[in-house]
């Protein structure tokens, strides 16, 4: 789960890039670059909650 | 840039001021550490420092270069990519005559160094000395170049004004990205792979409260901080921003002023939910505080830079008790939420907060004029600094790190913990008169 999370975070960032290089609409590339925001978001709740100790608390 | 000579003694001044921020922050770590490894975090302070100046000698500062130097291109959509400079190893060719490239070169050697020594704070009473000046060789001499290139070396973040018309490109004066998110990015990379202290998590999971030894140490640390701020903020603002001298008073302001609301909000915010205020999250505010308000502090308003140090203050104490509560990272020195969490604030700050004077000038290339439509489009460049930071910094960290601990385990064994790593690395401990050795009650009556 800890090594999908990484790839997430690396998907994530390329869509940013991506988005920032090649699409020329203001909006659009906004609308992207948020996209990529997201994935790595869940990118990294994937990696936190890979940690054998993350939300032990509530059990 | 040719800068005046008045100029060259100021930004000498200010950057001299920096090293105290690395004093600090080594005070702070110490005092938030057991007593059993206080000899041993301050001296591993100093090894981190000595091997983070020597890698950005060697490499460093040839992959992170300066405004106009030569660099690697990609061209993409008809437009040039900056993503790597192309400098001489070992500064060579560099003229030591106070250019701004020399400058900038002096200041970077601080910079590195304060975040190189900020994974320290995350990985206390538990790194290998060698294994932190390892790990610290990888930091200065491969992540924190790579992106502080592509934020102050004209690198393709700084382009994004230029090429993409977002705002003027990613601003970060001081370095709340540069320094401090790197270095805090780093120090959760590490926390991960180190895993806690023993003794920190119960079975069920629940952490158990390990508190610092000496709250002197730590608060003293915060006051040397801030003077070292005021050089990081003020000599970056003016040798990566542009920002004129006359604006030392102004940075300078917003620097402490940030650092009171950061400290005045956790004080506050920890005397209601615990009934007293607690000095270690107090502390870890102020210095949240100066962290967030590196990057905008040339481009805002004293009103502001209350505004950002007091959000930035509540995000530390939230996200101190989140790491160690809800995601079970055992940050002892609270180095993930200070430098990692107030520095991506910090960034996002300058998109919310800032307002460009007509002569801001981008790394990448000067934007003649002020423009309210290119400002709005400055939060766009500071998120895809962010999204950098957590996308591919984060990643790159993590696994230069994990391929290290591989080759050579970065944890000390089971019996170093318990002797403490003064006794265990070191042979001796920073307070031997508080230790009582039975031997010597033997040698007297």
């Amino acid at each position: 789960m800890k090594l999908a999370g990484f790839l997430l975070l690396l998907a994530g960032w390329a869509i940013v890039v991506a988005a920032v290089v090649l699409l020329i609409p203001a909006n659009a590339r906004a609308i992207f670059v948020l996209a990529g925001v997201g994935v790595e978001i869940i990118g990294l709740t994937l990696v936190i909650r890979s940690n054998p100790l993350a939300g032990r608390e509530k059990e | 840039m040719p800068i005046s000579i008045t100029e060259i003694a100021l930004i000498i001044i200010l950057i001299l001021l920096a090293p105290l921020a690395i004093a600090g922050l080594s005070l702070i770590n110490t005092g938030l550490g057991r007593s059993r490894s206080a000899a041993h975090s301050m001296l591993a302070s100093l090894c981190i420092f000595a091997v983070a100046a020597g890698a950005y000698l060697i490499c460093g500062f040839a992959w992170q270069g300066y405004i106009g130097a030569p660099a690697h291109v990609i061209v993409a959509a008809g437009r040039q990519w900056n993503w790597l400079a192309r400098a001489p190893f070992f500064f060579r060719g560099m003229d030591f005559n106070a250019s701004a490239l020399s400058l900038a070169a002096c200041l970077q050697i601080f910079s590195v160094g304060l975040a190189a020594l900020i994974p320290l704070g995350a990985c206390l009473d538990r790194w290998k000395l060698s294994a932190a000046c390892a790990s610290t060789a990888l930091l200065a001499g491969c992540t924190y170049p790579l992106f502080a290139h592509w934020v102050w070396g004209g690198g393709w973040l700084a382009q994004l004004g230029i090429n993409a018309a977002m705002g003027h490109g990613v601003i970060d004066a001081g370095g709340s990205g540069t320094i401090q998110a790197v270095g805090g990015l780093t120090a959760l990379a590490l926390a991960w792979i180190l895993g806690p202290r023993r003794g920190k998590y119960s079975l069920e999971g629940m952490p158990t409260a390990i508190p610092g030894h000496n709250a002197v140490l730590i608060l003293f640390g915060c006051f040397l901080a801030l003077f070292g701020w005021f050089g990081l903020n003020s000599a970056g603002a003016m040798l990566f921003t542009g920002a004129a001298p006359v604006r030392v008073v102004l940075i300078s302001m917003n620097t402490a002023l940030a650092a009171g609301a950061a400290i005045l909000a956790a004080v506050v915010i920890t005397g209601l939910r615990f009934g007293r205020p607690d000095v270690s999250i107090s502390a870890n505010g102020w210095v949240g505080g100066l962290v967030a308000s590196s990057a905008s502090c040339a481009f805002v308003s004293p009103v502001a830079a209350l505004v950002i140090g007091g959000i930035a203050g509540a995000l530390v104490t939230y996200s101190v008790e989140w790491f160690e509560l809800h995601f079970g990272v055992d940050d002892p020195g609270g180095a993930i939420s200070v430098h990692a969490v107030a520095g991506i604030w910090g960034l996002l700050a300058v998109g919310i907060f800032a307002r460009f004077p007509a002569s801001v000038m981008n790394v990448a290339g000067d934007l003649p004029g002020a423009s309210a439509a290119r400002d709005s489009a400055q939060w766009l460049a500071q998120i895809v600094a962010v999204a950098t930071l957590i996308g591919f910094i984060l990643p790159l960290t993590y696994g230069l790190n994990f391929a290290l601990n591989r080759i050579w385990p970065q944890r000390v064994p089971m019996e170093g913990e318990r002797q403490g790593l003064d006794l265990y690395e070191l042979g001796g401990g920073a307070y031997p008169e508080f230790i009582t050795h039975s031997e010597e009650f033997g040698q007297f009556r």
